[in-house]
Parts: structure tokens; sequence; C-alpha cells
């Protein structure tokens, strides 16, 4: 059995959901608070760390039963998972491979990380909006106030 | 152009297009000639913060061209005291006015107005972040010393971490191919986002804290006001805003057409005796700032200037 099937079987194979793989070493916790999966749900959620992989070194892989994730939610993936592989299972099967996709601007995600920038003002209504300065390595600059995100911090200011 | 929130809103050829129309302007920034370009327009001055010379030379700018100013007025008295938010107040104005002048403590409130108005918004200072009319200004009189903005020795000393104006200057001035030289006490250095971005562009910066040793190979020294409270205490504060004071014996071996600039107002980093000094250039910097927004006006509202002599 190659290293990648071993890593894949360490946890138990789902009927129908979502797999997440090529997740980067030791982030699955943060995808898993990025995506909303961290609180009390009824979906079970499985996660493996720090497994070997030939193309990263080390990966994380999430599996969610009973639930395929919505593109939108898939893209906020982008933030941490850049290169991230997603399988939706039906029957044991991978009916669907999607792609974690970043556009030019995360809107609505996450606020700015600057606690002065104008766009945090209370009740003020318009969108957060932050734009991709570069996607290798991400970085990320509020379209208002113009300040580059701390991306450690990310997961801090989620909405 | 809708909006003028940073330097990044006019091109190179822009600037030089709305400096030559400062400068067609002068006489009736001075009071010389009537042309009431704006007749009919009202301008919204919604300063947020203190502000003598922005919001006045506004006021001026607008009405040397035949137009209409309204005023917040204080804050204290306003509907932002209820709790009124940075849109709605914007809403309110876009539909009383033709375009609104914006200073505001927090950053990005002049973009955030932008997309909440139809009018063009001009940004009169936002936080920490940009104050593009005062870089026309800075470069209006950079151009008349100078005559021209290209390849300069650029000094920025001061607060250069807090200074919105030299953020906005130091990006516009690499763009005409100055060298920089950022002159600050340790804890007020220009922030390392700016530094490395202008780096990242290719800009060729000095990094000092030696304020007399960077001043004769300047063409400009632009002085900027220290100011006490980013300081943990008094004794902090007087050790380096006592390196921080230009007179007018450290002029000595500047160069013949040096000019020294300030954003006003000035404390102490500044003594009166430099104003004697044929390198004095921040009364007329100040004035400056009339007939550069009077270009700034016209372009916003899409107002052409007339052909030919005024």
């Amino acid at each position: 059995m190659s290293a990648p099937e071993t890593a894949m079987r360490r946890v138990t194979a789902i009927n129908n959901g979502t797999v997440l793989d090529h997740i980067p070493a030791g982030k699955a916790l943060l995808v898993l608070k990025m995506l909303g999966l961290d609180g009390e749900m009824a979906t079970p959620v499985s996660l493996v760390m720090n497994v070997p992989s030939g193309k990263m070194g080390g990966k994380d892989i999430v599996k969610v039963e009973d639930r395929e994730l919505t593109q939108s939610e898939l893209d906020r993936l982008a933030l941490i998972a850049p290169h991230a592989s997603v399988a939706i299972i039906r029957a044991y099967n991978v009916a669907e491979k999607r792609v974690v996709n970043l556009g030019e601007e995360v809107v609505n995600v996450i606020s700015c990380c600057f606690n002065n920038c104008a766009s945090l003002g209370a009740r003020e209504p318009l969108d957060h909006r932050l734009k991709v300065a570069t996607h290798e390595p991400l970085s990320l600059r509020c379209h208002y106030c113009g300040r580059t995100q701390d991306m450690e911090a990310l997961v801090d200011n989620l909405l | 152009m809708t909006s003028l929130i940073t330097m990044d809103d006019l091109s190179n050829d822009e600037i030089n297009e709305v400096l030559e129309a400062a400068e067609k302007l002068l006489p009736v920034a001075r009071g010389e000639k009537y042309l009431p370009l704006l007749q009919g327009k009202i301008l919204g001055n919604l300063f947020f913060e203190p502000s003598t010379r922005t919001r006045m030379s506004f006021e001026t700018a607008m009405k040397r061209l035949g137009g209409d100013v309204v005023n917040l007025g204080a804050v204290a008295s306003s509907s932002v005291i209820k709790g009124e938010t940075l849109y709605d107040t914007i809403r309110m104005v876009d539909g009383y006015t033709d375009i609104i002048a914006l200073r505001h403590p927090r950053q990005g409130a002049a973009q955030y107005a932008a997309d909440s108005a139809e009018v063009p918004i001009a940004n009169g200072g936002d936080g920490a972040g940009h104050h593009p009319t005062q870089t026309m200004l800075d470069l209006f009189t950079i151009k008349q010393a100078h005559g021209g903005l290209e390849r300069l020795n650029i000094v920025l000393a001061g607060d250069l971490r807090y200074g919105r104006t030299v953020h906005s200057l130091a990006h516009a001035l690499h763009r005409f191919n100055c060298d920089l030289v950022f002159v600050s006490p340790e804890g007020l250095r220009m922030p390392a986002d700016i530094v490395s971005d202008l780096e990242a562009l290719g800009a060729k910066i000095t990094e000092t804290d030696d304020l007399f040793g960077s001043i004769n190979n300047a063409d400009v020294l632009y002085m900027t006001r220290i100011q006490k409270e980013r300081f943990p205490d008094e004794e902090e504060y007087r050790k380096v805003s006592g390196s921080f004071k230009l007179q007018a014996s450290d002029l000595n071996e500047a160069k013949e057409n040096m000019i020294v600039m300030h954003p006003l107002p000035r404390v102490d980093e500044i003594t009166p005796d430099v104003d004697k000094t044929r390198h004095a250039r921040y009364f007329e910097q100040a004035f400056n700032g009339v007939v550069t927004r009077m270009a700034l006006l016209c372009k916003l509202l899409d107002v052409e200037i007339p052909e030919g002599e005024l």
C-alpha cells in the first residue's frame, strides 16, 4: 500500500460527504474553524494530521460526513489550504472532484485585522472586502484601509 | 477619475496636468482675477477631525471659483454623536452636494465614503492612511522650486510612522524617480509595509536617524511634527525632539536651492529663524493648498479650465 493510501485509510471511508485532502500539515483545525465546522454539529467530522505525503512532505486530511460542502464554503479553504483537493463522496465513491478557488477578492468572510479600519465602524453596512495582493505566498489587503492582513490571525477575524 | 482617495487614483500625466492647471489658476487663488468656473456647485466639507488648513483651503478654493460650501460643523453638534454611521452621513450629504471633502479618524474612511456616495470624494486625510490633496500641494511646491519633480533627493524627517502626509508623498515622489531619505527616531520610522512596497517598486530608500547629516545633499527637506503623545514619557520625548529641531545655522551648508517644507502646524521642529532663510517654503506651501485644490475640484467635477490666458 502506498503512503498516500495509508494516510487516507487511517480514518474509515465515508459513505456520503466531503473529503478535504492535501491540507498543509498542522492546519486541519484552522480549516475546521474557517469552515464553521468546529462548533456543535450533527455531522461527524474526522481528521488526520501530520501524515506523510509524497508531494507535500506532510499533510492533514479532513472528512466531513453526510454533508457536501458548497463551493463558497470551499473557497474559504483557499485562504489556508490553496492547494487542497476536494472530493464529494456519494455511496463510498468519488462522485465529484472540486477545486478550491481564491478569486481576486474575499468578500464578507473575514473582517480587516486593523482595528482602526473604517469598515469596522459600528453598524457600517458595506461589505467587508479583502483583496488578494499576491497568490504565492498568499497576502491580502483591505479594500478600504489598504492594510496588509496578518495571515496568522485570519481566523480570529472570521465573520 | 471619480474620486481622489489615494495618489494611485492619478497617473503621472494627470498629476502634471493638475499641477499645470494650478499654475494657471494662481491669479484666481490670489484674488487678482475672478473665474466662476464652479458657480452653482456645492462642496460638502465633512471634517470629523480638527483641521485648519485643509478645511479652509478647500472652502477658499471653492469660493474663489464661484462655488459654495456647506460644512458638517463640529461632530459634537451633528448626528454623528447620535450614532449615525459614516455610510448614512455620506448618503445624506451626497444628496445635498456636488462633491465631498472628507477627513476622518478611521483609516479607509475615504474609500468607504466613495463606495457609499454618487458624488466624488476628495480624501482630506483618513486616519494614518492617505492625504492625497496635501501630496498634490507638496508636489506643486516642489515643482515651483525645482522646475520639475524628476530625480530629486528628498529627505522626509520626523514622525514618519503616524504622519499620513509623508506616506502619500513618498509613494508619489518615487513615481518621479526621486531618491528618498527617511529620517526619524527609531519608534517613529516609516511603516515597514510602505518601505517594502516602495522597495518592491524599485525605490531607492535610505533610512537613518541622523537629520543633520542628511541636509547637505537634499533638494527638499520635508519636516513633520513629532507629537508628544507618541512617547511613553516626557524625558524620552525631549531627547528625541531635540535631535529633530531645525535651526537656520543647520542650513549653512545646504544646497543653494534646497527648500524646507512642513505641512504645518509646527511646534518646535523648525525654529522661527529658519523662516527668514531662502530655504523656507512652508507658508507658500500652505497657500499652495488653495490653488492645488482649485485645480483638483475642477478635475473631480469634470470642469474644463479655459485654454489660453485667463
